[in-house]
């Protein structure tokens, strides 16, 4: 909200510089967004009168001035179409600096003299747009500086208003917070009843026939002003005062009455609304819930259909208005309306709340009225609407009309602002400062939040209550804590000390299964990958490519299309960021990411993956330049499972999944449990995607990666021997089977089996290969002996010709 | 057989002219070896009458200790030439980089989060996390804002069609926390959050930190200490902090965190836009309304809350100017964060 101080100054005089007043609001709960002048800076512009207006001699666009600043005249050349004699204007004179640092020196245009220039809103940074030069009253002194007779220097301070301060979102509102705050007075303008003009409304007057107003939705809408008035001038311009206001307010000037409408708003805070009373069907107007069916052509030129639960003021003809949000066409006020009839009605919350924005509009009335708009507010605003619109449109002015829905108790359907108790403890308690009584009953006061029930003493007895009444304006003060707040915010927060909680922790659990994530991502860091965080949503296009036919949760209002469904698996981002840094002349890139992925119909799942394109190594001195292969992705998840558990961790186990390559791709098991997968992209996709070689993936559930501590096994104090073994076998034959033939066929004295070469060509036939093992034999109690290898051997060769029709090398 | 000192010439200059430790090492077996000259010279001495035996025993002995010197002192000089030219063989050049893999590293909001999460477990928080696709209940309504209410226009959510949307905060955990009814609690609940909103300093996915804490008497003022000694603790900084009221449905007072500016002590600078404050946290205690959501005694139990932005926490420890940085992966941008 912007606010003038200038306007400011006419509720309250804090008598503070507005940086000052600033902070105060600052750390009231008001931030000040920003801090600006009425008008961006400019210099040596003064207030002049156009003497004579002549068609320039060379153009036909341009005159030729004669303006007076008192005293002086001058010859300025003018294009605006609006330059005529008798027009009070401004005038840049020559040295003159205007916004953008534009310098006004004299000039000659098409060879006539021009001392000066006369200056549009626009070109003084008054406007965005502007028709012409400015036109100032007639009473305004020649030769004044301009920035000086408009209060051009006047501070504009911006402040944030929470959403639980809708009584602060006006002129009106912020004074008495200034007052509260400083202590200073607060006063406000002349809200005094305005009788009806009689004579005005003799018998065949129009001001007779008032509209009639019936409340059918009695628990929305229990109060409604109106009041009709006539003969009014709705053509003629705003004054500048009004339409100075509005501007530092950042609102546009429309018509006198719809500007004085929109200051009311400003002002006091009250929305309010005036139908061209001519165009209202049936004189009659109902305030009632929307029917099946009907729509309304609003001021800002959409038609919206309307729901059951949206509150509408209708005539005899349906809906003319929004209920507090916004005003129809078919009745709207312009500038030949000479017949005007106010609406100043109260809206409860829960019957505005939320429907403008079901329609993207968020308005002036309607932030207010799903805040909460004072209901006793009303009165005062229709009578200071009036006063003001008589002074700016002329008219005659007839009678206040209420209408009301009353309660079973006979008093107005309206909210009733509570009462509400507070046990001084309880700030304490809250806060942390102790505070007695009758200092909570002083600071509240000040925010006209009164006590009722009677004198608080500072030695209130433990349990003692009080009792205040919430003021009308606050819709956010109904129970005990916001009664504290309040107190919090009045003696500053900054007043509340820093006190260290003493408490004494319990111990906690510290479940060694539990791989901590530093670790986890230490690993692949230590090993050459580098972390990515990538969007949970991704492209459904690249997302169907890789896991085709697999629901995934789309979102109804995503972005972007490409960013339109939840990922299903860490890959679809990690591919996508891939193909960037390729984009980026990065070649090698290994980049992996810890993140949920979100299955449908499942929980989410908790994955750790990867992304490897590009050499096995960084590219270096000594080191071939092979491209990585999945065993060197198999080391890095190899080394994982070193981490979490001996003997290895984890089994690969061939499987195809339809995004990798089938013969390069495998299941990644634990302890027989399916965990994750590792392979390369598929071909197709490889191309489709335009990776110039083939991307490795890994994926795994950060679930499954529990940590098994370490159990010692006795050490052996006898000596190793190792024998080496050259089993040639069918290409087929996979090392998995190799292995289990070995293990199977020896006995408990093998204790270590690798392997330290695959070969083939030369020597081997082809489609077999061999297999280079190194066996590593020791017992627990005595050295071995030749003869014992020896058996141990035989039987393992016997196996594998048996099992896997091996041969042996030499 | 020769006389003695002719002998022991001989082999001196033998030894002197020895050029390697294999020809020495032969010249040395020659002349002690069992057929040497040395032996021989003292076989020899049992012909000799006994009178002249130790005199020219100890002759030959002082020959043989003269010859075994040579050799020795020979053989020093020769073993220090012999390292000598396989360190002037063996010189390698230093400067080239070592072989084998580069050290990757850790996103910088991850980094961020650990270091958040050190922080507050090392005082005893305990962490938690929740579902990233939450309910209404969760997200909004158990945090005391009902349907239609105007702080719904605040968080720009995205919806699936069923309803469900994508967290909009933290928060839903503390719901989620409080309902499990072991109190008291303190903990902190970092994660990914989303909103509809896309520019450079927002994005539609980004971490929170939320911090909850609830036991017997634990107020404000504690909520006070605790933020200050975080961030003082994070940014290894004694700065200031302020607290201004603020609103959020679900904290009662409620306030905005500002911290004295990292860049420049609160002197005022581009960053904290010349106010000397930056915005840090939002916290306050936990209303009323989310305790009976959640099943809490209010009448026993008081707590604070309180939340930040990691991505920002990020952006001022490790001066990174733009937001957008964090997600586009761009290797040349994360490999800045390798160091542990």
């Amino acid at each position: 909200m912007k606010l003038p101080l200038s306007w400011l100054k006419g509720w309250v005089d804090p008598g503070l510089a507005p940086r000052e007043l600033g902070d105060r609001m600052t750390l009231a709960g008001f931030e000040l967004e920003s801090i600006a002048s009425a008008a961006p800076a400019f210099s040596g512009v003064v207030v002049a009168e156009i003497l004579s207006a002549e068609r320039h001699p060379q153009a036909d666009k341009l005159q030729v001035c004669r303006v007076s600043i008192g005293g002086t005249e001058l010859q300025i050349v003018c294009g605006a179409a609006n330059a005529r004699a008798g027009l009070r204007t401004a005038l840049a004179q020559v040295g003159a600096v205007l916004p953008g640092d534009l310098k006004i020196k004299a000039a000659k245009l098409r060879g006539v003299e021009s001392a000066g220039m006369l200056c549009s809103a626009k070109e003084l940074g008054l406007a965005e747009v502007s028709d012409g030069i400015l036109e100032l009253p007639a009473d305004l002194a020649l030769g004044a500086d301009l920035r000086a007779v408009l209060d051009l220097d006047d501070p504009l301070l911006e402040f944030a208003i929470t959403p639980n301060r809708g009584d602060a979102m006006s002129v009106q509102g912020l004074a008495r917070e200034v007052a509260a705050l400083t202590g200073a007075a607060l006063g406000g303008p002349d809200c005094e009843p305005i009788p009806a003009a009689v004579e005005g409304a003799s018998a065949g007057s129009p001001a007779q026939k008032s509209a009639s107003v019936s409340l059918s939705a009695g628990t929305a809408c229990p109060r409604f002003h109106h009041r009709v008035l006539v003969d009014i001038d709705n053509a003629r311009p705003s004054p500048l005062w009004l339409r100075e206001r509005l501007r530092r307010a950042g609102q546009r000037s429309i018509s006198p009455i719809v500007d004085i409408t929109n200051y009311i708003v400003l002002e006091l805070g009250q929305p309010m609304h005036a139908y061209d009373l001519d165009k209202i069907e049936g004189r009659a107007l109902d305030v009632r819930f929307a029917r099946g069916g009907e729509s309304c052509d609003l001021l800002d030129g959409r038609t919206v259909e309307l729901a059951p639960d949206v509150l509408v003021i209708a005539d005899a003809a349906g809906p003319v208005a929004m209920a507090g949000v916004m005003g129809g066409v078919r009745t709207s006020v312009t500038p030949e309306t000479t017949r005007v009839m106010l609406e100043v009605a109260w809206f409860a919350p829960a019957a505005i709340a939320g429907r403008g924005r079901r329609y993207g509009l968020t308005t002036d009335a309607s932030q207010r009225f799903e805040r909460g708009v004072d209901p006793e507010l009303g009165r005062r605003a229709i009578e200071r609407a009036t006063r003001l619109m008589l002074e700016v449109a002329g008219g005659i002015v007839g009678a206040v009309e209420v209408t009301e829905v009353v309660a079973e108790d006979g008093a107005a359907a309206v909210r009733r602002a509570p009462r509400v108790t507070l046990r001084p403890a309880e700030v304490g308690r809250v806060l942390g400062l102790e505070m007695p009584p009758d200092r909570v009953v002083e600071l509240l006061s000040r925010l006209d939040i009164q006590q009722v029930d009677g004198t608080a003493h500072p030695a209130a007895a433990v349990g003692e209550t009080l009792t205040f009444q919430s003021p009308s304006h606050r819709f956010d003060i109904t129970i005990e804590r916001d009664l504290i707040e309040e107190v919090a915010r009045l003696v500053g927060f900054e007043a509340i000390p820093v006190i260290d909680a003493r408490a004494v922790q319990p111990i906690r659990a510290l479940p060694t299964s539990q791989l901590e994530e530093q670790r986890l991502l230490d690993l692949f860091a230590s090993r050459g990958w580098q972390e990515g965080v990538h969007f949970s949503f991704v492209d459904p296009v690249l997302q169907e490519q890789l896991f085709p036919g697999v629901p995934s949760h789309r979102l109804s209002n995503p972005i972007a299309s490409d960013l339109a469904v939840m990922r299903l698996s860490l890959w679809p981002g990690l591919l996508r960021a891939a193909q960037e840094n390729l984009r980026r002349q990065q070649g090698r890139i290994r980049l992996f990411e810890h993140g949920v992925v979100f299955p449908v119909g499942a929980p989410e799942i908790d994955r750790l993956g990867g992304v490897a394109v590009g050499g096995r190594r960084p590219e270096q001195w000594g080191e071939d330049e092979a491209p990585s292969d999945f065993y060197d992705l198999r080391a890095d998840l190899e080394a994982l499972g070193g981490l979490v558990g001996q003997a290895g961790g984890f089994e690969f186990e061939r499987a195809s999944l339809g995004c990798l390559h089938p013969g390069r791709s495998a299941r990644i098991l634990r302890n027989g449990r399916p965990v994750g997968w590792a392979g390369e992209l598929h071909p197709r996709w490889v191309r489709e995607l335009g990776f110039p070689s083939a991307p490795l993936l890994f994926e795994l559930d950060v679930a499954a990666l529990t940590v098994e501590y370490p159990v010692f096994a006795e050490v052996s104090r006898f000596p190793q021997l190792r024998r080496d073994l050259a089993v040639v076998l069918a290409e087929e034959a996979t090392f998995s089977s190799v292995l289990e033939g070995v293990t199977l066929s020896s006995s408990g004295l093998l204790r270590h089996v690798f392997v330290f070469d695959v070969y083939r060509g030369m020597g081997i036939e082809t489609g077999r290969k061999s297999v280079a093992l190194g066996l590593i034999f020791q017992d627990k109690n005595s050295t071995l002996t030749e003869e014992v290898i020896e058996g141990e051997m035989a039987a393992i060769r016997a196996a594998l010709t048996l099992r896997l029709g091996a041969s042996f090398r030499e | 057989m020769g006389d003695l000192a002719t002998l022991l010439r001989q082999a001196l200059d033998e030894v002197t002219a020895s050029t390697t430790l294999a020809a020495l090492d032969e010249v040395r077996v020659r002349w002690l070896g069992k057929k040497g000259a040395f032996t021989e010279q003292l076989k020899a001495l049992g012909a000799l009458p006994a009178a002249d035996r130790p005199a020219v025993g100890a002759r030959i002995n002082e020959a043989k200790q003269q010859f075994e010197a040579a050799v020795e002192s020979t053989r020093e000089a020769l073993a220090g030439a012999a390292v000598e030219a396989e360190l002037a063989a063996g010189r390698i050049d230093v400067s080239l980089p070592g072989r084998g893999e580069a050290r990757g590293g850790i996103h910088p909001v991850t980094r961020a989060r650990l270091r958040i999460e050190r922080i507050f477990r090392d005082s005893g928080f305990e962490v938690a996390t929740g579902p990233e696709i939450e309910d209404d209940f969760h997200n909004f309504e158990a945090l005391n804002i009902p349907a239609d209410h105007p702080a719904r226009a605040m968080h720009d959510t995205f919806y699936f069609p069923d309803g469900r949307l994508l967290r909009t905060h933290t928060s839903p955990v503390q719901i989620r926390e409080l309902r499990k009814g072991r109190l008291p609690l303190a903990m902190i609940m970092p994660g990914r959050v989303y909103r509809v909103d896309y520019d450079m300093t927002h994005s539609p996915m980004f971490h929170q930190v939320e911090g909850l804490v609830v036991d017997e008497g634990v107020n404000f003022a504690n909520l006070k200490a605790v933020l200050q000694g975080f961030l003082r603790a994070f940014f290894e900084k004694d700065l200031r902090m302020r607290l201004r009221p603020s609103y959020f449905p679900f904290t009662e007072p409620s306030a905005e965190v500002d911290m004295s500016c990292v860049f420049c002590d609160g002197a005022g600078c581009r960053v904290c836009k010349h106010t000397g404050w930056l915005e840090i946290a939002g916290c306050g205690m936990v209303h009323p309304n989310v305790f009976a959501a959640a099943g809490v005694d209010a009448q026993r139990w008081t707590g604070y809350a309180f939340g930040m932005g990691i991505e920002r926490l990020a952006m001022l420890r490790y001066g990174v100017s733009d937001l957008r940085l964090f997600y586009e992966s761009d290797l040349r941008f994360l490999r800045q964060f390798g160091a542990a």
